[in-house]
């Protein structure tokens, strides 16, 4: 089921929260919300939800309008929200089966749904205890539970990962992307290197508006046309090489990292290829080149350049 | 309906697993039972084979026990946030109201079976009106709806249980106390109007064993109209 996000306003007094937004989530594509905080990711994520109703706009999950089809619309939704809030006084199996009920599935069903939802989320253990029992990345493994226990087409998942430890982070990823190859996901998260792993695409959010939509690759396109590359050339004088470099074609810049074991780092000039100039650059002075190494622009960068 | 069942079992599972509906049940037995059957103008002082005494106090008693039993219903779940999660699930609100009021009536229905025991006592030292215990009955299950309607809608306004329980006791005394003494204050439509806002005349009639239909539309309209409040206290956190 696709999402399809129209216009949506939102607006908590004199602030916009979210401010004309629109976007669409094909099946089968795990997108990315990313932003700082207050830009309206979460509050986006509650109006697809249903949970908020927005000053003017549409959403459509499928075929199902939020305003006009809020059942069924919940129905195909899985949802975990931001903080994870859980009845802590039920046993994690009774949680699951209460929610696995609300979500209207059969009594013939639901035992198969909660092993296979328990299995997944790695529950097994833990599924007796009482859920305030339970650390804080077990309670956001129920928290995801539960989102998942009807099997929905759209998972809107606010923050999935906080809490958890590193392999618990790794495992909760690779779910989120088998899951997203089938269905269409929302997460957001404040680790940019999360969304860079699991999403297929990215979408950078605000003050309510977005700022950039694309693929991890096309962000970074987007953002920088040139190439920065570290380079390290051994027993030399410093001097010479900075100046040697500086001088190159196509070079912006060029900046030492260390000087004593002769580092650099190149910033070219767009669409050039630095790198075999770099090289062809040593062979004729006779230099030895030990490091070449590309630097990638990280999202870090991009997303502190549109969220300035 | 299955939905709003599912609610109610899991709200009544939390009474029992929390403690609270025990320690409701064991305190409502107690004093309803020390003051019917041991203390002050109890049975064997009035020689009469009623169970008024029983009503007067169970009135009381419940006045004060419904709103700790309602006051955590939302505010609970607008402090967690899990009000989010059940909202979000295919169920409106509506169906989570009518839930979390039939979890407490249940409960309260439990306590009142629980003094089944008092009518057969009655019964076998005198002769007793099956009738008036009927209405009784019906008299206690009916404004046990109100306090839980205005319960349940106290409970709805923020996230703190104490307030929501002061402010139940402080809506539930107006009708308990404050409308009628007004009421004796003024007269014509005005002073008409008071006097049947007043739990207490529809009560009295009641439990003498009079089942009108003004009595019961009163308790179930105020219970109805306090349903309506706590839903429009949960539309209005979603905007």
């Amino acid at each position: 089921m696709d999402i399809i996000v129209e216009k949506l306003v939102k607006t908590y007094g004199p602030q916009k929260a979210v401010d004309d937004i629109s976007f669409k989530v094909n099946t089968g594509e795990v997108l990315g919300f990313l932003g700082p905080n207050g830009a309206g990711k979460t509050t986006t994520m509650k109006a697809i939800t249903t949970f908020l109703i927005p000053d003017s706009g549409n959403i459509y999950i499928g075929n199902y309008s939020v305003g006009t089809n809020p059942e069924e619309v919940k129905q195909n939704i899985g949802y975990l929200p931001e903080n994870n809030p859980l009845y802590e006084d039920m046993p994690v199996i009774d949680y699951l089966k209460f929610v696995g009920e609300l979500q209207g599935i059969t009594k013939e069903k639901i035992t198969d749904s909660l092993l296979s939802v328990i299995d997944t989320c790695g529950l097994e253990a833990e599924k007796h205890k009482k859920i305030s029992e339970l650390s804080k990345g077990y309670k956001q493994r129920v928290g995801l539970a539960q989102a998942l226990i009807h099997n929905p087409e759209v998972l809107i998942l606010d923050e999935p990962t906080t809490g958890l430890d590193p392999n618990q982070i790794v495992e909760i990823r690779d779910l989120i992307r088998k899951i997203g190859r089938e269905k269409t996901v929302i997460l957001s998260s404040h680790i940019l290197a999360e969304v860079e792993a699991t999403c297929d695409r990215i979408m950078i959010i605000n003050k309510g508006k977005i700022v950039a939509d694309g693929t991890n690759v096309e962000l970074r396109k987007q953002a920088h046309g040139n190439d920065i590359i570290k380079v390290r050339i051994e027993d030399n004088d410093t001097n010479s090489i900075y100046e040697a470099l500086s001088n190159m074609e196509n070079v912006n810049m060029v900046d030492i990292i260390d000087a004593k074991k002769n580092r650099f780092q190149i910033d070219s000039a767009p669409n050039s290829n630095i790198a075999a100039s770099i090289f062809s650059l040593c062979v004729e002075k006779k230099w030895v080149l030990t490091e070449l190494i590309p630097v990638e622009t990280k999202l870090e960068d991009i997303f502190k350049e549109v969220t300035k | 309906m299955s939905k709003i069942w599912i609610i109610t079992k899991r709200e009544l599972q939390s009474y029992f697993d929390s403690l609270m509906a025990y320690i409701l049940l064991i305190l409502f037995l107690g004093f309803s039972g020390f003051f019917t059957w041991l203390y002050g103008s109890d049975i064997f002082f009035i020689k009469q084979a009623t169970l008024m005494p029983f009503f007067n106090i169970a009135y009381w008693t419940l006045f004060f026990f419904i709103p700790a039993l309602t006051m955590r219903l939302l505010s609970e779940e607008n402090r967690m946030g899990t009000i989010e999660l059940l909202l979000t699930k295919p169920v409106s609100n509506w169906q989570v109201l009518m839930a979390k009021f039939s979890a407490s009536l249940l409960l309260i229905i439990i306590a009142l079976l629980l003094t089944s025991p008092y009518i057969i006592t009655v019964y076998s030292l005198g002769n007793l009106d099956l009738g008036e215990v009927f209405s009784g009955y019906l008299a206690l299950v009916l404004f046990s709806s109100m306090m839980i309607g205005i319960g349940l809608f106290t409970s709805s306004i923020g996230n703190n249980q104490i307030v929501s329980y002061l402010l139940a006791l402080f809506i539930g005394i107006f009708f308990q106390i404050i409308f009628q003494m007004l009421g004796q204050n003024f007269i014509g439509f005005l002073g008409h109007l008071l006097d049947y806002l007043s739990t207490n005349s529809h009560f009295a009639s009641m439990t003498r064993g009079v089942v009108d239909s003004r009595d019961v539309i009163f308790f179930l309209g105020i219970t109805f109209l306090s349903l309506v409040f706590s839903e429009i206290m949960l539309i209005r956190k979603r905007y």
